[in-house]
């Protein structure tokens, strides 16, 4: 039987499945065939907190999308055009999101009875007209894979596990994925234990070849590569990318880099990724909380470290007074913050833009701290270089924002040339500054005011730092009055000063009336969503904030020049509060705080009402 | 920046002596070589006096470049210590200076890093940094001021005050039962263990002198008189008339034996404190710092209980074991050695890539 191959420009796909399924390892792999394969695409892991929900429930059902397309695209898609249900939960759970028309591939071995009770199904949907509206692939998915794995000396319940690959190798098939990777990713994996690699290699070709062969699939897929920049590219996720970036950070500020920090989702793969690096001289230190992994950053720090602590919202509660000291004492120091929904423990594998207002305000006492907020996955390793030359240069500490979805999805890279990335470094003080050979630890460069870095080691520079308010130039204990309120203007002037890019603004005809800004995260989306306004003919102008602290020189004068400017934020309006102070402008806020990222769609149709209530 | 060998991650792999990691100076120096600039600010009489005269006095003895000695405090009367030394220092937070002083010290072996902390800094705000630097053994020298009330907020209980104790803040009597810091040292997996006192400048400074001397993670308790708020704590242990039968001094190798009373092991499987003359020399225990097995120094750390009548002073517990920033220092130079320096073009390069283009 020949079948039909059909072109697509792009695709969304959606694996669901229990969480002991294997939908994040299957989804990874397919993202890795089409990063191989070279299409653009991006990510979005969705999983829940519990390590093993109650199998079968939808509090346990976990899901892996994946958007890839033969042109560059932004975001990993609004709704899926294929979603593998490998359990009645999964099907559930995801239904509301499939769009009329989409493919669904379900596990019909999982549609038991006991399972379509488990999430109250009175009929199975797959035999009832109940998705009549959808393209239903039934597909006795464990099955299959026990029957291809009859000649493995493998228990049932062994041989089960492998239906992930099953699935991988039916999707392979249905969209022309590369398939050497994955045996050798499966070969590699499982080089312990052989027996487990063949099985699963074999359940990922009887996969393949079930879709091949069997008639409930006509038609296979072909997306063509993208056209993107010339150059390496590799897939990456936020919180690689990020710790890539301060490893980096550490080579380019010629500092050791010296990480102090507590585990929490989804901050902890930062620590387990630079964990892996020591070679290049990174200390990471598992401290007891997140005060002490704060803390030994800023002694660290003190000795000539690049300081740095990783964390999640409520780890950026409990550094707080750390912060304060570091502001105060004027050392580098970088707090990476992947936020996650809140208040409390919320949601910590959700996302959320909740935390820009306690970066900002959150300390006792005036005590500014530079922001920076990366847009991409990938822009996490230019975002966590850029917060460490702020660091070093201006002596403060540095709040680098990230979040869940960042942290998680991912997409594809192109690597800088490392001859490309900025030289940080910034000289220690070794000599004195003051009279008579004194060292003054508190006499600042007129140009940046930032003071002098001089570490233990340093003979003749000998002196004390803390928290007490201390005299300009000398450091010196200080309750002075008119010495504090110097002090408190002179740090907040070094951080209002820090040298931030202009803001640039994206407006192809240059005519549009109506802005779009947005900060973070929200970047992919709102791109996505004026790209849609755009090819339906409609007028919007976009801009996107890297920095939050300093805000760019040019921001209030941009905000001006538009009729009205729209801000969607995943928080109840948290830049827009500051925007509004500070520069007067009526900024339109959008707020979702779902613990999901924005879609495109979604964020098109505010972004047209607000363009028409303008006419 | 300064690409000098401090950074190297540690070539040399030393589970020796405590500083022998830290560069010594060759010019000779004195007590002023250390006395800072900064008037010193503690109320007259206070025993904290007493103390950095001690630790100003003992310095030279070391013999280190003075660049390379930090001295990191957290919060109270006694964290204003740093100030009043000529070296590196670090005045920081409420009880957070052992997390501080670990990353530093973890950082840089060849910085003699010293912890200046309170009963209230180290054994409220700051315990779990406490514990968990003391089971980590990163070398440190902590030197925890105990006199038994918080000072710097104006004589709140604190900790270590004995239960009943009358303060502002317990007008009726503290009800909660305190701290033994030494037992609380021990049982936290510490290496040296030492208790000594602020009048005592001689045994103060013999302390010092193994602490320093020890890598890891030291913890000498010093018993402080806060003459506003407590004064006379300690008065026993001070007074010539009745000292010498309440202080039961420890010293490796030797009975700990006084004149008039003696300890030895009791009945119930712990040890008791009985009259010199009834029991023969052979029944005193003999002085074991260095035993592995630190129950014998956790029930000598329990004489003092409950009435404060036999009260140990000297080296608890001094056993060697490989020090944090050592074995951290190891796995940097390994990762390098198998797997050579790291380059960062390898490391962008490291995963499934592909080419455009
Ligand atoms: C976060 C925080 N909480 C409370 C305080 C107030 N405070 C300062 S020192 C102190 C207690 C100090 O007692 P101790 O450690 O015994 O030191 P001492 O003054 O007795 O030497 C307290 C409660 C503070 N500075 N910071
Ligand atoms: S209050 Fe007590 S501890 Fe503090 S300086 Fe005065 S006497 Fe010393
Ligand atoms: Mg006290």
């Amino acid at each position: 039987m020949t079948k039909q191959v059909q072109q697509l420009d792009r695709v969304i796909i959606r694996f669901a499945g229990d969480s002991g399924d294997g939908m994040q390892l299957t989804g990874d792999r397919f993202t890795a065939g089409t990063a191989e394969f070279g299409n653009d695409l991006s990510t979005l892991p969705n999983f829940p907190a519990e390590i093993r929900a109650p199998a079968g429930t939808l509090p346990g059902v976990s899901s892996f999308q994946l958007h890839f397309a033969d042109h560059d695209i932004l975001t990993p898609g609004d709704a899926p055009n294929v979603l593998v249900a490998m359990n009645p939960a999964a099907l559930k759970a995801n239904l509301g999101d499939l769009p009329r028309g989409a493919d669904i591939i379900a596990n019909t071995d999982e549609f038991t009875k006991r399972n379509l009770q488990k999430v109250g199904y009175a009929t199975s949907p797959l035999e009832d007209d109940s998705l009549s509206e959808w393209r239903v692939h039934a597909v006795p998915l464990t099955s299959l894979t026990v029957k291809a794995l009859e000649d493995f000396d493998l228990s049932k319940k062994d041989a089960e596990r492998s239906k992930n690959m099953f699935a991988l190798g039916l999707l392979s098939w249905l969209y022309h994925r590369p398939t050497e990777h994955t045996i050798k990713f499966l070969e590699q994996k499982f080089a312990k234990k052989p027996d487990i690699a063949k099985a699963n290699i074999a359940a990922f070709q009887a996969g393949w070849n079930f879709g091949e062969t069997t008639e409930g699939f006509s038609v296979s897929y072909e997306v063509k590569p993208a056209r993107l920049a010339p150059g390496v590219y590799r897939n990456i996720s936020g919180n690689q990318a990020l710790a890539y970036g301060l490893i980096a950070a550490s080579v380019q500020s010629k500092l050791p880099l010296f990480l102090g920090s507590y585990p929490i989702t989804p901050a902890s793969d930062i620590l387990h990724e630079l964990s892996k690096h020591k070679r290049f001289g990174i200390r990471t230190f598992q401290a007891e909380d997140e005060i002490a992994g704060v803390g030994a950053a800023l002694g660290a720090a003190f000795g000539g470290a690049l300081g740095v602590t990783t964390t999640s919202g409520p780890g950026v509660a409990l550094k707080a007074e750390t912060v304060g000291l570091a502001v105060t004492t004027e050392l580098p120091l970088i707090v990476v913050d992947v936020q996650r929904a809140g208040p409390s423990t919320g949601m910590p594998t959700k996302t959320e833009q909740t935390d820009l207002l306690m970066a900002m305000y959150g300390r006792n006492g005036e005590s500014p701290v530079p922001i920076v907020a990366p847009m991409s996955p990938s822009d996490c390793f230019d975002a966590a270089i850029e917060a460490a030359r702020i660091a070093v240069k201006y002596r403060t500490p540095v709040m680098l924002l990230s979040d869940g979805y960042l942290a998680n999805g991912s997409e594809p890279w192109r690597l800088p040339e490392i001859a490309d990335l900025p030289d940080i470094s910034q000289e220690f003080t070794t000599a004195p500054n003051g009279e008579e050979g004194t060292f003054l630890p508190f006499k600042r460069d007129t140009e940046t005011l930032a003071r002098p870095w001089a570490i233990p080691g340093t003979p003749g520079l000998e002196h004390r730092i803390g928290g007490i308010e201390k005299a300009d130039g000398t450091g010196n204990i200080s309750y002075d009055p008119a010495n504090h309120d110097l002090m408190v203007r002179t740090r907040a002037a070094k951080i209002a000063g820090i040298d931030v890019p202009d803001l640039e603004v994206d407006d192809p005809d240059g005519d549009a009336r109506v802005l779009v800004i947005g900060w973070g995260s929200t970047y992919g989306p709102i791109a996505a969503a004026v790209r849609r306004i755009r090819k339906g003919g409609g007028k919007v102008a976009q801009t996107h904030l890297r920095h939050l602290n300093p805000l760019p020189a040019n921001t209030g004068e941009i905000l001006k020049r538009y009729d009205k400017v729209l801000l969607p934020e995943i928080n109840l309006g948290q830049l827009a509060l500051l925007l509004r102070a500070r520069y007067l402008v009526d900024v339109i806020s959008y707020n979702r705080v779902r613990g999901l990222p924005f879609k495109a769609e979604e964020l098109a149709g505010v972004i047209q009402d607000v363009i028409n209530s303008d006419q | 920046m300064t690409s000098e060998p401090l950074f190297a991650s540690g070539k040399t792999s030393v589970n020796g002596k405590g500083l022998s990691l830290v560069p010594k100076t060759d010019v000779k120096q004195s007590l002023k070589d250390f006395k800072s600039d900064q008037e010193v600010r503690w109320c007259p009489g206070c025993g904290d006096y007493a103390i950095l005269a001690a630790v100003q006095s003992f310095l030279p003895e070391l013999g280190l470049k003075r660049e390379n000695i930090v001295f990191v405090s957290g919060i109270g009367c006694s964290s204003r210590f740093p100030y009043y030394l000529n070296t590196y220092g670090f005045h920081s937070i409420h009880g957070r200076a052992p997390a501080i002083a670990t990353g530093l010290a973890a950082s840089r072996p060849d910085l003699s890093v010293w912890v200046i902390t309170g009963d209230g800094d180290a054994l409220s705000i700051g315990g779990n940094h406490l514990i968990h630097a003391l089971r980590r053994n990163v070398n440190l020298n902590i030197l925890l001021f105990n006199n038994r009330i918080y000072g710097l907020t104006k004589g709140q209980y604190s900790p270590t005050s004995e239960v009943g104790k009358i303060t502002k803040s317990t007008p009726m009597g503290s009800l909660d039962k305190p701290f033994n810091p030494i037992s609380l040292a021990i049982g936290a997996e510490a290496s040296f263990v030492a208790r000594t006192i602020d009048s005592d400048r001689k045994h103060l400074q013999s302390v010092l002198r193994e602490a320093t001397a020890h890598r890891g993670t030291s913890l000498v308790e010093i018993y402080q008189n806060c003459n506003i708020f407590n004064d006379n704590a300690f008065e026993q242990l001070k007074d010539p008339e009745v000292r010498d039968d309440i202080t039961v001094r420890l010293e490796h190798g030797q009975p700990i034996a006084s004149a008039s009373k003696a300890v030895v092991r009791a009945a119930s499987g712990g040890l008791e404190v009985v009259a010199r003359d009834s029991v023969s020399d052979d029944r005193i225990l003999v002085h074991d710092a260095h035993n592995p097995d630190p129950s014998v120094a956790f029930a000598l750390s329990r004489l003092d209980e409950p009435a404060f009548e036999h009260v140990p002073i000297g080296i608890f517990r001094q056993v060697s074991r490989p020090a944090y920033d050592t074995l951290m220092a190891e796995q940097l130079d390994e990762a390098a050695t198998r797997t050579g320096a790291g380059d960062l073009s390898e490391l962008l390069l490291g995963g499934d890539t592909w080419r455009i283009g």
